[in-house]
This record gives C-alpha cells, structure tokens and sequence, in this order.
C-alpha cells in the first residue's frame, strides 16, 4: 500500500515509491539518500508530533511533516 | 626534492572532517574568512618525507549543488584554487550517504583520496568494510581512520604524497552513467560546449552539462553571461526534461541523484559492506527515546539550556569581575599618573573604559562557547532543534534559534554579542539572518541594570512581576518581529528542515578547546578595533565643546566660597576632617557642574535638538541623552541618568537613591515610564553587538540594525505614550 510519509507510525518500515518534491527541497531531500529504493522506518516524532525522525542507510534524519508530504512510501 | 602539495579537505557534516583536520595540522591551523561572506576558512600546513601540504578545510556539506553558501564555497575552492589533491572525509557509519559526496568530487575531476572515518565503531557493530574492494572499484586510494584517537593521519597523509605523484596536478573528471533517459542529451550537451569553448576554462564540459541539467543556480547565472550557447543548452535541458516527465514522470535532477545512488548502492553490493543493517537502532536511538521524548525531552532541554545560562553568566561573572578590576586599577594608575587634562580624561574614561567593557565580556564568550562547541559535537543541539522546530517555525525561525534567544537574554542578564554569535549553529540562512536581528531584543545583563533601576523607582510594589513582564515583552517582541521580517525584508519559503541527528559522539577535550579560542580571538581581535574608536567617538561626543570658561570660573568661585564657609563653621576641625567635610559640601557643586557640562556637551545638544521629536514618546531629557550614551553599553544608561540627575558617580549595582529622585521627577507619568521601557528594550543594540552583528551578516544588516531597531522603537514609544496619555486624560 502506497502512502505519504506522514502516515507512518512510529517503528513503522516503509520503501521509498517516490519523491515529488522539486527545487530546493528535493534536492535536499534527495542529497540525503531518500531516492526511491530506500528502506527506511520511523523512530521517532518530535514532542509536537513534528518533525519526524526518520533511520535509514546507517543514518538518523529528520524531516517536517510538510516535506515528508512529499516522499510517498510502500509500507512495509 | 621540496614540493608543496595543495590539499583541500572536504567532508559532510558531522563526519570528523575538523577533528582529522586538526590532527593533521597540529596547531599550525589559522582561521580566515572567505572574501565577503561568514564561512570560516582554516588552513593549515603538514610536513613529512620533504613534502610540505599546505591544507585548506572546506565548510561541510553533503552535497556540490549551490543551494548553501558552504557548498557553493566548496565546490569554488576545488573549481578555482585548483588543488592538487582533495582528501574527502567519510562516515563509514552512513557510507552510502557519504559516497554521495566522494562521487560528486570525481566527477569533478580532482585527484581524491578518502579517509574513511569512525572505524572503530563500524567494528563495534559488527560490520565489515572490505577498504581495498573500495578502493579498487573507486580507483581512488581509501584510507581507514579514527579521527578521534588520530589513527589514520599519517597513512592519509602518505596516499595524498603518492596521489599528488602520480597525477602531477593533472585532472580526471569520471564519467558517471545517468541512464538512456539523459547520457544521450548529455553527450550532445557536452559537445556543443566543446566546441564553442563555453566557460571551458573553468570547468569539465560534461560536468558543466550535468550542472545545467541539474538546474544549477550559479552555473546558470554563469552561462547566461558567457553567451549564446547557454540558450541552446536550455533548448537541450528541455528536451531532457520531455523525456524523463514522458518516461518516469520526474525531472532531470532527480534522475541524476537516482542514478548516483544507484551506483553507490551497485558498489556496496559488490562486497564492500558485510553484516549491516541499515536500519538497526543503534545506542543513540535508544538514548534518544529519553531525550526526545514527549514529556521528558522538553524538560531536560529546559534543564541543558537553563543550566549552560547559570554556568555562563555565574561562572563567567568571577572572570569579568577581575578583568573588570583589573582595568579600574589600570584607570586609577592613569588618573594617579597621568596630568590631569584631556589626555587623561581620554585613556582613562574613553580607551581604557571602552576597551575594558569589551575584553570583560571575554570570559562569558569562552564559557558560552566551549559549552557550545560542546552539545554541538555531542550532538545534542540536533535534538533541541528537532524538539522546538515546530513551535519557532510559526514565527519564522528555526529550532536552533532557541540557543542564541536564551544566550542574549532569553533568561535575563544574558548578553546578545555571545547571543549573535552562536547563531553560527543555524544552518538556514534566512532564519538565521532573523534570529540575528532580533536577538538584541533579550534582556541583557546591562539592560536589566537599566531595569532593576527604573523599576525600583516605578513599580516598587511589585518588582518582580514588572520584571517578569518586560521578559515577556522581550520574547513576544522577539517572535512577533522575526515574523514582520520573515514576511516583509526577508521574505521566502522556510529553508528545507531536512537534517541530519548524528549519533551521540563524545567531542575531544582538544577540539573544544581549539573552537573555542579561535572564536574568542576573532572576537577580541575585530571587535576590539573598531570598539576603540567608538569608545573614542563617544567620550568625545560626551565632553566637548566644554563648559565656557566664565562658567568653569563661576563654579570654582561656588567651590571656594564653600570651602570658605566650612572652615569658618568648623574652626578647630584638623586638617583630615576638614578636606572631608570640604569634599561634602563641594560635591553638590561638582555635581551641578557635570549636569550642566553633559547639556553643554554635543551629546547634550543633541539630546535637546531631539526633544521636539522624542517629547512625542514623552522622554524626560535625562533619559534622552542616557539612551544616547548607552549605545556605547546600555549600563551606561544609569550612570548617565545619574549624571543628568546630578547626583555624581552612582554605582550601577546600587542605584536605589537614583530610583527615588526618579520616582519623584514629576515627567515621569505612568505613559513615559512605559514609553521609555519600551524604547530601551527594542532599540538599537549595543556597539559591541553592532560590530557582531556586522562580522556575523554584513554592515548593510548591521545598518539596518541600528536603524531598524532604532525607527521601530520609536514608533511603538511614540503609540504607547499617545495612546496611554489619551486614556488617562
């Protein structure tokens, strides 16, 4: 099932479908290893459920709510 | 045979860049800035063998695009200075994410050699790093180290020598595949380059077509001023951008990131990586369950930033205290020393008192950031920004504007000039440029001298709670006014969150150290300059033109007619007795003869040539002038309230007989008191902070500093006594 990033739970695992993102904010995201491919799950959200913190690739990342609007996800 | 190999150090964040910099330096490392910008620029020299390295550090980045100012410094250096070889630190803890990096600067072309750091805690966990599988599948020389412990400084050092060697300076940019979707228009792109020699003498063709696919901002730019074959490579990115949207529904630079991925990710299988998990917790992560957590984390962050504030400003005060005394010691041997005259006048209450102010200020900058420097390397300030992003966002800001808002006086009796400067933590620059500008707001410690006073006089029912409301004050207009800036003069989208939690990594004791001293040292060495002649500017302005000489003779008459008068009072006084008597009787005088120096002085005139303007917010002309003084500091203010109000030298630590001739000025209705707590809260920074602000962004923003603050507190002065005057009337 595909959805957004924002919908997974905490120690939820999701495959990376898609990123829409494009300017900036894709190229960072995309810096950063979060290409489709990618395995990743949730760790953790901050104390006002945003941002999010995000394993994957060996690393920690955090990403708002609004920008992980934009990686859609195959949940695991 | 002697040579000299230029080497410059890249890196991403958080990867031991600086530590193995500084390991390979020694301390032989000197900071400098980059021609008109705020990223620092270390260098530093290595000898070995007959080889001497001279090593530049570049800002870390994950990334050669040029959305930031670091990566755009980065990739200038390598493009520009043209090292001979680039040493690419590496985590080898996140190794794909940092090949991202090491790809990017084949493609560039120069000789690379990777250090492939944090290896002792790959093995901790259980992964195997096959180094010369690397190696051989990169063709670039891979070097494991421990930054840390220094492991792996001399073996890197050693491959940089041979590198430098073999490829005698000359360059070979690697040809990456990004697919049938774009190899195609690129190699049409980079032909079309070729042959019109387009900015060919700076860059690769094939590259520089990667870039323009890429949508590259400064290469555009570039391109568009160098000629016609720019439109005929937009023409290609077109086309380019038709067939990706037609085959795979995205653009061209997001194919080029799948594809350097994709590469990465096809040498990792080859047998680089064994036994890892790329999505196992590791220690942090479970620390991180505390520390982050709903309730807890934001406790304990109160508790980390609460506790840094006391540890700064108490530690720090004994510090201050004695380089405070020690420069009233060297003030008294100049009074004690120097003739009476202008001379003296000038190095006791201009230079001395001036440049005194800035170097106590010193140890509070050491404390503040060796602690900084501190959480950063442990990796704590990634959480508190994690923790407090969505609460600041809303007003524009950025998580990690918390640390410099608190530092300036969040608490109060902190102090914008470490304030400012800790404002290097954030890494957006629009935020940052906003929490610079309004950081001065904070109630610092010479401000709330200012308050402590003017409260005692005012509200002596309920100090505290006039305190704790101009603390408010100070956040509400903090938050309400980085929101006017963000919307209006620095406008634009929130920089993209996205951002790295590094594992939890205990910093050297060297390292601290060494951060510390090179910002303490910018900081003595540029503010001290041009503080001197501020200081200098403002005695100045405060003595001259001085009284007439009718006048000055005048007062001495008063002063001997006094002394006349308590000898004959006191006939048989000994000699002691009466100097001190004498003293007594003659101060009044002396203190009405400062009133009246300080109006006759330019500042005093200006102070009167203001009334019309300032009698709109109601200041009494006291405080117009005293505002005007504490621009050198804002403790000024009360010693030069005293002045005005004639009561001589006033100790600023006790000013209650200063509040009770306040209390009993009769200008002073409840809409000046207010008027005036609101102007000395909001209006311009300090000159200390000024010259910060100037060296952390430009002078155009510390100009606009001084004259945004400035017109901004003016206005709101202005409305609090209008309105407040018209509904007590």
């Amino acid at each position: 099932m595909v959805t957004s990033m924002r919908q997974l739970a905490v120690n939820q695992r999701g495959c990376i479908s898609a990123v829409t993102a494009s300017g900036e904010l894709g190229r960072r995201i995309r810096d950063m290893g979060l290409v489709p491919g990618t395995q990743l799950m949730v760790v953790g959200r901050a104390p006002l459920a945003d941002p999010v913190a995000v394993r994957m690739k060996g690393f920690t990342l955090s990403l708002r709510n609004s920008e992980a609007d934009f990686i859609s996800v195959e949940a695991l | 045979m002697a040579q000299t190999i230029r080497v410059a150090v890249s890196g991403q964040p958080n990867c031991g860049k600086s530590t193995m910099f500084n390991a390979i330096t020694g301390g032989s490392a000197r900071v400098g800035n980059y021609p008109g910008i705020t990223v620092d620029r270390l260098e530093g020299i290595y000898r070995e063998n007959g080889h001497i390295s001279q090593l530049v550090d570049l800002p870390g980045t994950y990334s050669l695009t040029s959305y930031s100012m670091e990566e755009l410094v980065a990739r200038n250096v390598i493009v520009d200075e043209h090292p001979d070889v680039v040493i690419n630190m590496m985590d080898a803890t996140a190794l794909e994410r940092s090949l991202y990096l090491a790809v990017q600067l084949m493609e560039i072309g120069a000789p690379l050699v990777l250090g492939l750091n944090m290896m002792d805690e790959v093995r901790r966990s259980g992964v195997t790093i096959d180094v010369d599988k690397l190696s051989q599948l990169l063709g670039v020389p891979v070097v494991p180290c421990v930054a840390r412990l220094g492991q792996g400084r001399k073996e890197l050092m050693q491959a940089v020598a041979e590198t430098a060697d073999r490829t005698q300076g000359k360059w070979t940019p690697f040809r990456l595949s990004y697919g049938p979707d774009l190899d195609p228009i690129l190699e049409r792109m980079s032909r079309a380059i070729e042959d019109a020699q387009f900015l060919t003498g700076r860059y690769d063709p094939r590259w520089l077509a990667v870039k323009y696919l890429e949508n590259d901002e400064q290469v555009l730019a570039e391109g568009a001023k160098a000629g016609a074959t720019h439109d005929a490579l937009l023409a290609l990115c077109a086309e380019a951008e038709a067939v990706t949207r037609k085959n795979s529904a995205t653009t061209p630079d997001a194919i080029i990131a799948d594809w350097r991925y994709g590469f990465i990710n096809g040498l990792i299988k080859q047998g680089v990586v064994r036994g890892s998990d790329a999505l196992r917790r590791n220690n942090s992560d479970a620390i991180d369950k505390i520390v982050t957590h709903k309730l807890l984390g934001p406790l304990i962050m109160l508790a980390v930033l609460y506790g840094m504030f006391l540890v700064t400003f108490t530690l720090g005060a004994y510090p201050q205290g004695w380089i405070e005394k020690g420069f009233e010691w060297l003030g008294e041997m100049g009074t004690t020393y120097i003739p009476e005259g202008y001379v003296q006048s000038l190095l006791v209450s201009g230079i001395i008192g001036g440049v005194g102010s800035v170097i106590g200020f010193t140890p509070l900058i050491c404390i503040m950031f060796a602690m900084l420097v501190f959480l950063e390397d442990l990796g704590y300030m990634a959480r508190v920004a994690y923790m407090l992003d969505r609460v600041l966002r809303i007003f524009g800001l950025h998580g990690m504007s918390v640390m410099p808002l608190i530092m300036s006086g969040g608490i109060p009796g902190g102090c914008a000039v470490p304030g400012v400067m800790c404002a290097r933590t954030l890494r957006s620059p629009r935020e940052r440029l906003a929490t610079i500008l309004t950081a001065p707001f904070m109630v610092c410690g010479a401000k709330t001298t200012a308050y402590l006073m003017l409260v005692a006089a005012f509200f002596p029912d309920n100090p505290t709670r006039a305190m704790f409301f101009v603390v408010l004050a100070a956040w509400a207009f903090v938050l309400l006014v980085s929101k006017l800036l963000r919307s209006t003069m620095i406008r634009g989208e929130s920089t993209p969150f996205v951002m790295e939690i590094p594992p939890y990594r205990l910093p050297t004791l060297r390292g601290v150290l060494l951060h510390t001293w090179e910002r303490v040292w910018q900081y003595v060495k540029k503010a001290g300059t041009v503080i001197l002649a501020v200081s200098i500017l403002m005695w100045a302005v405060m003595t001259f033109p001085e009284l007439p000489e009718d006048t000055v003779a005048q007062y001495d008459t008063q002063k001997e007619q006094a002394a006349e008068q308590v000898k004959a009072a006191h006939p048989d006084a000994g000699e002691e007795e009466l100097a001190t008597l004498t003293e007594d009787a003659q101060k009044e005088i002396e203190d009405a003869q400062n009133e009246a120096a300080l109006k006759y002085s330019t500042a005093g005139r200006v102070s009167e040539a203001l009334t019309p303007l300032t009698n709109l917010a109601g200041f009494p002309w006291q405080a117009n002038i005293a505002l005007i003084g504490a621009f050198a500091a804002k403790e000024v203010f009360v010693s030069t309230m005293a002045t005005a109000y004639s009561m001589g030298k006033v100790d600023p630590e006790e000013p209650e007989s200063l509040s009770e001739r306040l209390a009993a000025d009769p200008a002073w209705s409840l809409p000046a008191v207010l008027s005036v707590f609101a102007f000395m809260l909001l209006y311009t920074p300090c000159m200390v902070t000024v010259v910060v602000i100037a060296r952390e962004s430009n002078w155009k923003w510390a100009t606009f500093s001084v004259v945004g603050s400035l017109c901004f507190a003016f206005v709101v002065s202005v409305l609090i006594y209008q309105v407040g005057t018209a509904l007590l009337t």
